[in-house]
Parts: C-alpha cells; sequence; structure tokens
C-alpha cells in the first residue's frame, strides 16, 4: 500500500497528489512515470513523475479527473493509501547539447512539462517557458514554472489570463523573433502536441514530444501503448515517453485514444454509485 | 489384471454452449472412483517409457500404483518430489507430446490419463489436506528471484525448503506470470495459484510486487546494494511481436497478450472490474498455438458471435495442446487454416472492419521441419470480424539485459546459460523458463527453476 502524504487542488479538475514509494523515489528522473491502480477493481493508468523528494522518498503527481479511475484517485485523502504504485517507468529524457530550450505545455500537459523545465534549469539551461490553457480558471502551477523559466509566458484562448492566443502563435513568435532554440519540448493534448511541430518543422528545430497512449503493465508486454514512430512501430512504455515529435504519426495516436470513449462514458455515468460506495465505506 | 479398455475414463466437463457462455472451469476432474479405475490401466511397465516423456522425470507407474491403491497422500509425495506445480501441470502439460506420447498403452487405443490423475491427486490433496508449512530453519543466505512464472515460483519454493531467505520481484500487481495474466480461468483456475504462492508465503518467501527490475532496481544493485547472495532471472518472454502489415494500428487491432492479460488479470469479464475490453462481434485470432485458443475461447465467452482462427498451415502444424483445439471447436470457433493476412481493413473511422487474408498451399518442409506454407496469388478474401488478435509469437522482454553488464543473450534475445547449472554467463546469477528458451512450456519452466535452484543451493554452500 502506498500513502498519501499530501493533496493539494490544483484547480477544480487538477488534484496534486505526493505518494510515499521510497524505491521509486530513488531513482526517478524527470520524463519518467508511474502507473497506478486504487483498488482491486481499477484500471492501470500511467501519470508522470512531476516531481520527487529523495530524501523524504515521495513522489507527487499531478493529474487532471477525465475519467473513473482519476477521479477514485482524486477521490483519496491525506492519511489513505493506493494500492499499487510501480515505477519509475519509461526512458528519462536526454538533454544533451542543450543551451537554450522552450518547454511548452498544454493543459494538464504543465504538470509534465514543469518537471521538465525545472530540471533544464537546474542544469543551468536557458528555458523559456510557454504554458496554455483554456482561461484562467484552470491555469497551474504557474509561480512554479516562473520560478525555473529564464521567460514564462501565459497563453489563454480567452485571454482571461495572460495573453490572448495558442502556444503555437507565442513560440512562432519567438522563433521569429531570432530565438535559437537547440530543442522545443512539446506536451499537452495530442492536437496541441501536433501543431507545436508542425510550427517547429520549417525551422527544423528538435522537438520532443511526451506521448500518452493507453496503457496496461508498462513494461513492454501488452503492445497496447504502440505507436508509429518514423513507420516504425514503437512501445511507448519502454521506447519513450519522449520522441521525436517530427516523426511521430499524431493521428493514429489520436484515434487509438479513442478506443474506450463509449465504454468510458458509461462507467463514469454508473460510477456515482461506486463513489457513494466509496464514501459509505469511508464514513464507516 | 489391469484394465484393458481402449479408452481413458471421460473427464465430466461443461456443456459446449453452456462453458463457452462462462469462465468456470470446463474439465471439473476425476472424482476418486475415476481415478482408482482410470489407474488400473496402467501396466506399470518395466521400462517406464512414459517417465522418459516427461521433462521432470515424474515417476508416473510409481505414482499411479498408489492412486489405484487409494493412497492419494502418497501418490502426492511421489509426485512433488520432482515436481512443484502438479495441480498446474496436470492441467496444462502438452501430455499428448510428453509423457502420454510414451506411454505403451497408446500404441493400441489412448494413453493412460497420466495428466488427469496428476490433476486428480494435486486437487485432492488441496481440498484434503491441512497442511500449514513451516518456515525451515534460516541458513542466512539471500536470494532474490526476478519475476513469478512457474519457473520462479519452483525455484523460490525448493531455496526457501532448503533455509535460503528468498525474495520474489514481480512486475506486475499480483504473481503468477503467465498462470495469471496469461491462461484463462476456464482452465486453470486462480484459486490454484494463488495457493501455489501462499505455500511460498509460508515457507517465507517474501513476495514484493509492483517492481520492475532494471528499473526500479538492477540487477547489480540486488546483488551489491541489497546483499542478495544470488539472482534468479525468471522473466519469461513477454514481448509481443506484430505482423508490420497495414491496419494493425487501428482500434480493435490487440496483441493476445493485452487481450489476455485485460481479461485474466484485469478481469474485464466481471462487471465489478473497471478494466474495459472491446465490444466485438466477430473476432479474429491470428495464430495456432495455446494463446491463440486461449484468446479465440475468450473473446468466445465475452459474447462474440463469430470467433475465428486465422492460421497459415494446416491443423498438422498446430502447436496448441490437442484438448485445447479440440475444446475450442467444441464451443463453436472456426478455423480458418491455410490462410495469411495481408492487411487489416479501415472502416473509415480508423477501426478495424475486416481482415483481409491471402489462401496458402502447403510446399516444401522448411527448417523446422514443418511444410512451408505458400500464398496462393489471387485469392485474397475477408473475415468479416470487428477484432483482430495478434498472436503470433513473443520473445524475451530487453530490460533486464540491456540493464546488466555482462549478460550475454542469443540471437532472439534469450539468456544464454550453463545447461547444467542454468548459470547464465555472471558467477551468482541464474535464469530458465521462457527468458531462456523463447516461449515453451510450463513443465520446462518448473524444472529450469528447480535446476536453477539445486546449482544455486551448490554455489552458495561452497562459496
Ligand atoms: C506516460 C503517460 C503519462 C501521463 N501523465 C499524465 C499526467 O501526469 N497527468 C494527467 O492528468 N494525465 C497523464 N496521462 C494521461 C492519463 O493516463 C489518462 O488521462 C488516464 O488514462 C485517465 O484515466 P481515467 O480512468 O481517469 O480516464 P479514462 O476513463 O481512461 O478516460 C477518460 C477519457 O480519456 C481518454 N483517455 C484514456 N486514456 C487516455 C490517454 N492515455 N491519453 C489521452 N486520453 C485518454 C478516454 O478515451 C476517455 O475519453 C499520462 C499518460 C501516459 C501514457
Ligand atoms: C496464453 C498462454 C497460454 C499458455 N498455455 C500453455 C499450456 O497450455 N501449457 C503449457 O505448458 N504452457 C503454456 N503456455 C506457456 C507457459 O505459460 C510459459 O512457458 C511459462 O509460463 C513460462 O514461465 P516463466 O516462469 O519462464 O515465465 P512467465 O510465466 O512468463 O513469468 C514471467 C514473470 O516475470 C515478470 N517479469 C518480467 N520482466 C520482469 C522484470 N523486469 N522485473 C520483474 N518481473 C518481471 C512478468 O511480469 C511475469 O509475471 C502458455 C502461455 C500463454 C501466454
Ligand atoms: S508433469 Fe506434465 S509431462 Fe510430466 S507427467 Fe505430469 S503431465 Fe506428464
Ligand atoms: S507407459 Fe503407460 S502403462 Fe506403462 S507405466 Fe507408463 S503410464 Fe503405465
Ligand atoms: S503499456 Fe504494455 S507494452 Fe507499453
Amino acid at each position: 500500500m502506498f500513502p498519501i502524504v499530501n493533496k493539494k487542488e490544483l484547480n477544480s479538475n487538477v488534484t496534486l497528489l505526493e505518494i510515499e514509494a521510497p524505491f521509486i523515489a530513488k531513482k526517478a528522473q524527470a520524463g519518467q512515470f508511474i502507473i497506478f491502480r486504487v483498488d482491486e477493481f481499477s484500471e492501470r493508468v500511467p501519470l508522470t513523475i512531476a516531481d520527487y523528494d529523495r530524501e523524504k522518498g515521495t513522489i507527487t503527481i499531478i493529474f487532471q479527473k477525465v475519467g473513473l479511475s482519476t477521479q477514485l484517485l482524486g477521490a483519496k485523502e491525506i492519511g489513505e493509501s493506493i494500492l499499487d504504485f510501480v515505477g519509475p517507468l519509461g526512458v528519462a529524457t536526454e538533454y544533451d547539447n542543450m543551451k537554450k530550450v522552450a518547454v511548452v505545455g498544454g493543459g494538464v500537459g504543465c504538470a509534465i512539462a514543469y518537471p521538465q523545465a525545472k530540471a533544464l534549469h537546474s542544469m543551468g539551461v536557458e528555458v523559456d517557458v510557454i504554458a496554455g490553457f483554456r482561461n484562467e480558471d484552470i491555469v497551474i502551477l504557474e509561480e512554479e514554472m516562473k520560478a525555473v523559466s529564464t521567460n514564462f509566458y501565459l497563453m489563454t484562448d480567452d485571454g482571461t489570463a495572460g495573453e490572448k492566443g495558442f502556444v503555437t502563435n507565442k513560440l512562432k513568435e519567438l522563433v521569429d523573433a531570432g530565438n535559437q532554440y537547440d530543442a522545443v519540448i512539446a506536451i499537452g493534448p495530442v492536437p496541441m502536441m501536433k501543431f507545436v511541430c508542425l510550427t517547429t518543422k520549417p525551422y527544423d528545430i528538435k522537438t520532443i514530444v511526451s506521448l500518452n497512449p493507453i496503457m496496461i503493465d508498462g513494461t513492454g508486454m501488452c503492445g497496447g501503448c504502440r505507436v508509429t514512430v518514423g513507420g516504425e512501430i514503437k512501445f511507448a512504455c519502454v521506447d519513450g515517453p519522449d520522441f521525436d515529435g517530427h516523426l511521430v504519426d499524431f493521428d493514429e495516436l489520436m484515434n487509438r485514444n479513442s478506443v474506450y470513449k463509449a465504454r468510458e462514458a458509461e462507467l463514469t455515468r454508473d460510477h456515482a454509485c461506486r463513489m457513494d460506495k466509496l464514501a459509505k465505506d469511508l464514513i464507516q | 489384471m489391469a484394465n484393458m479398455s481402449l479408452e481413458k475414463i471421460k473427464m465430466p466437463e461443461q456443456a459446449p454452449d453452456i462453458r463457452n457462455k462462462n469462465f468456470e472451469e470446463v474439465a471439473m476432474g476425476y472424482t476418486a472412483e475415476m481415478a482408482m479405475e482410470e489407474a488400473t490401466r496402467c501396466l506399470n511397465c518395466k521400462h517406464k517409457p512414459c517417465i522418459s516423456g516427461c521433462p521432470v522425470n515424474v515417476r508416473i507407474p510409481e505414482f499411479i500404483t498408489e492412486v489405484a491403491k487409494g493412497d492419494f497422500l502418497e501418490a502426492y509425495r511421489v509426485i512433488t518430489s520432482t515436481n512443484a506445480l502438479p495441480a498446474v501441470c496436470g492441467r496444462v502439460c502438452p501430455q499428448e507430446t510428453q509423457c502420454e506420447q510414451k506411454c505403451v498403452r497408446a500404441i493400441k487405443g489412448e494413453a493412460v490419463a497420466i495428466g488427469r490423475l496428476e490433476r486428480f491427486v494435486a486437487d485432492w490433496y488441496m481440498a484434503n489436506v491441512e497442511e500449514k508449512k513451516e518456515m525451515p530453519a534460516q541458513n542466512g543466505k539471500t536470494v532474490a528471484v526476478i519475476g513469478s512464472g512457474p519457473s520462479s515460483l519452483a525455484c523460490a519454493g525448493d531455496l526457501a525448503k532448503q533455509g535460503y531467505s528468498v525474495t520474489m520481484y514481480e512486475a506486475f500487481h499480483q504473481a503468477g506470470g503467465v498462470l495469471v495474466y496469461g491462461i484463462p480461468e476456464f482452465r486453470l483456475p486462480k484459486s490454484i495459484v494463488q495457493k501455489e504462492i501462499d505455500g511460498l508465503a509460508e515457507l517465507g518467501v517474501k513476495i514484493a510486487t509492483n517492481m520492475v527490475i532494471g528499473k526500479v532496481l538492477s540487477v547489480d544493485e540486488l546483488m551489491d546494494d541489497m546483499g542478495f547472495d544470488a539472482v534468479f532471472i525468471g522473466t519469461g518472454a513477454g514481448l509481443p511481436s506484430f505482423m508490420g502489415i497495414p491496419g494493425e494500428a487501428l482500434v480493435g487491432v490487440y496483441s493476445a497478450n493485452e487481450y489476455l492479460t485485460r481479461i485474466n488479470l484485469m478481469k474485464a469479464y466481471i462487471s465489478e472490474y473497471d478494466t474495459p475490453i472491446r465490444n466485438s462481434k466477430g473476432v479474429a485470432v491470428v495464430g495456432g498455438g495455446n494463446v491463440a485458443m486461449d484468446a479465440a475461447r475468450c473473446a468466445k465467452r465475452l459474447g462474440a458471435e463469430n470467433v475465428y482462427i486465422v492460421y497459415r498451415r494446416s491443423e498438422a502444424e498446430m502447436p496448441a495442446r490437442l484438448e485445447e483445439v479440440h475444446h475450442a471447436k467444441e464451443e463453436g470457433i472456426e478455423f480458418n487454416l491455410l490462410c495469411n493476412p495481408v492487411q487489416v481493413l479501415d472502416d473509415g473511422n480508423g477501426q478495424a472492419c475486416g481482415l483481409e487474408c491471402l489462401r496458402m498451399e502447403l510446399g516444401e518442409p522448411d527448417a523446422s521441419g514443418r511444410r512451408r506454407p505458400v500464398a496462393v496469388e489471387g485469392s485474397n478474401f475477408v473475415v468479416d470480424v470487428d477484432t483482430v488478435v495478434m498472436s503470433i509469437g513473443t520473445s524475451p522482454n530487453p530490460l533486464i539485459r540491456s540493464t546488466t553488464k555482462g549478460l550475454e543473450t542469443n540471437r532472439k534475445g534469450c539468456f544464454v546459460v550453463n545447461e547444467e547449472t542454468n548459470q547464465t554467463t555472471r558467477e551468482g546469477i541464474y535464469a530458465g523458463g521462457d527468458a531462456v528458451t523463447g516461449a515453451a512450456t510450463v513443465i520446462l519452466a518448473m524444472g529450469a527453476g528447480k535446476t536453477a535452484a539445486a546449482a544455486i543451493d551448490e554455489y552458495l554452500q561452497n562459496k
């Protein structure tokens, strides 16, 4: 069992949990992820390691409550435990020869972009962070990202916070203004990553994306996380999750991630009773 | 006088059109009377040819004699002196190519039902003997066992009985390897596997789940930092292959590993579990092994109307156990033999809507001695399905070999070991099971685990 030692609601839909997992905390690196399972009946779901504390032996995860598993996880309180927590999985991000980098985060993707920016910043790399959100209500990690960036640009679709516009507008503007980036790291919804890659392609800027296909084991044994990169089948859990964005077949990934849409809707509808039961168990 | 009936005593089974809608065990096992009667078919041959057919040399006539006498406890002791998992092996060994193939009774009529008798004895023991295992006196030495499939279970058990302090590291949240994530409940009830694991815990084996070795800890860290005196690697051959044909990335195309893991380990067939699985009308399973049969029979049980096996050779070449092929047919699985998929068709929305295949003919024998299938030009046809399960083989996962220096592997990624000791190319590190042989059988994996345990014991006693 893995106890929850800290919890914060970052916005109405995004939660931060700090979980005691000393083995994982000892090894975790930016770009890696864990797989959790709340209880015996739950799915195995991957989440990026947003932060780690080797001394305390804890891992921080930040997640959007999109479906049943993340809602069940979000319902857990400090002092409670979750059943399974495995990691660190995946290959850590490689930062060779980077002097100046643009880190682009979209929505909850900022939770994944933040540790990358932090790692780069601590290595002395010049980091421009561009964080995009739909509106001001869902902005997360603003102060944290500011603290680890050389320049921080906040974008919202409707202009209710920061500048109005998409992250790609800002990125293009910065590049056109003469900023020479050794790499762009883009993390967020698949369409956002796709458009960042389309933006950087003409400039031939190396663009790293962190892919989020559906996973089960996270060790390369189910093939469910397969993605096409440069025409080859790759397993995101062991070959990634980071890939060269200019080679990724994003449309295929979007399609594969839709596989259980109907079933998820059904589950989320039914899940009210599971949450009720959870509440009852808590009272008892 | 021996019972000269040409046929085995039939094993009671659920009727095909009932069992293909549930996940309960298909074959229900012999009663004591049936077992004793079947046992009288054994001639107690002087040369004991059957024993040579068993990879772990179960002393077959000896245990069968005890069954005939009704001394099931003694029969159990005979079997378990060489086989650590009789309840499992009795159910899943390919007996027709092993022990039973060598049985003299098979020359005329059916072999003695060695597997069924072994299963009976093991089940009888589990149901009737309440033996709380005691943790043996500890010898102060520690061994790490990686993986928790049959090779690791056998290795850990033998070492624990000798007083070693054993820790078993499993990547998944549950121990058991293929026995829990691959082989379905209707063929091998998970309660049986759990009993084996509980038995290990009673012997003092510590079972650490959620531990992906090579990621959270490396083999070297196990030895250097955690101080293990020896390591056994039983990580299986779990990396799935795909065909590389167009359409394999469509929604509705699974590897058999994913399909079976969702169903067996993650219990997608039980409504209390959140695990999603595609609600299929038609399913094509590509392949002809046990894995393919299991996937097809699971698909049927989940409610698919039409389930096809698509295999590029003929039935004679199918590697699956005879009984599974027979059961699959009875349950309404249709066999498309001598046909090879060329692409998965897209319905226009990124969903699989058919499997286009080519008909094949058998040509000259290939390297494996099996006649090579050759495509018939222009014979394309479409199997009308919305789900395709690829079951065309697996290979060992590279995670450990790529994170451990000095561990040699062969061209296929299998660990190179000394055949007598199962030691790898590094001192103190042993390996066995599918990680060494490539995808094989439970009994071979179990045997390898026992061999390694004996070698580890010798190595540590002399160290
Ligand atoms: C390596 C990796 C790292 C990730 N890190 C984070 C993270 O740090 N924070 C975070 O909030 N999320 C992260 N995700 C995404 C997260 O795993 C999914 O949102 C998760 O599956 C949701 O589970 P659920 O049961 O709550 O929702 P579900 O009920 O599974 O799904 C709800 C909806 O989301 C869709 N969906 C399911 N899985 C995914 C997926 N992997 N990607 C996109 N859509 C999906 C479904 O089709 C459905 O429409 C990561 C994914 C991967 C593979
Ligand atoms: C669906 C299916 C049906 C089968 N049917 C039969 C049958 O009827 N008869 C028969 O004899 N054989 C059958 N087999 C084959 C048989 O199950 C295998 O040969 C046998 O299980 C191999 O045992 P093993 O101990 O080598 O490894 P496995 O059983 O494969 O177990 C390996 C374990 O190691 C774990 N692992 C892997 N990597 C790591 C790591 N880095 N760290 C920690 N843990 C790790 C895995 O999660 C797994 O639990 C079948 C196989 C499948 C898939
Ligand atoms: S272990 Fe398998 S091969 Fe050996 S006797 Fe038993 S069923 Fe036959
Ligand atoms: S070969 Fe057959 S009949 Fe002879 S001892 Fe073995 S099981 Fe009995
Ligand atoms: S999650 Fe199963 S292979 Fe990647």
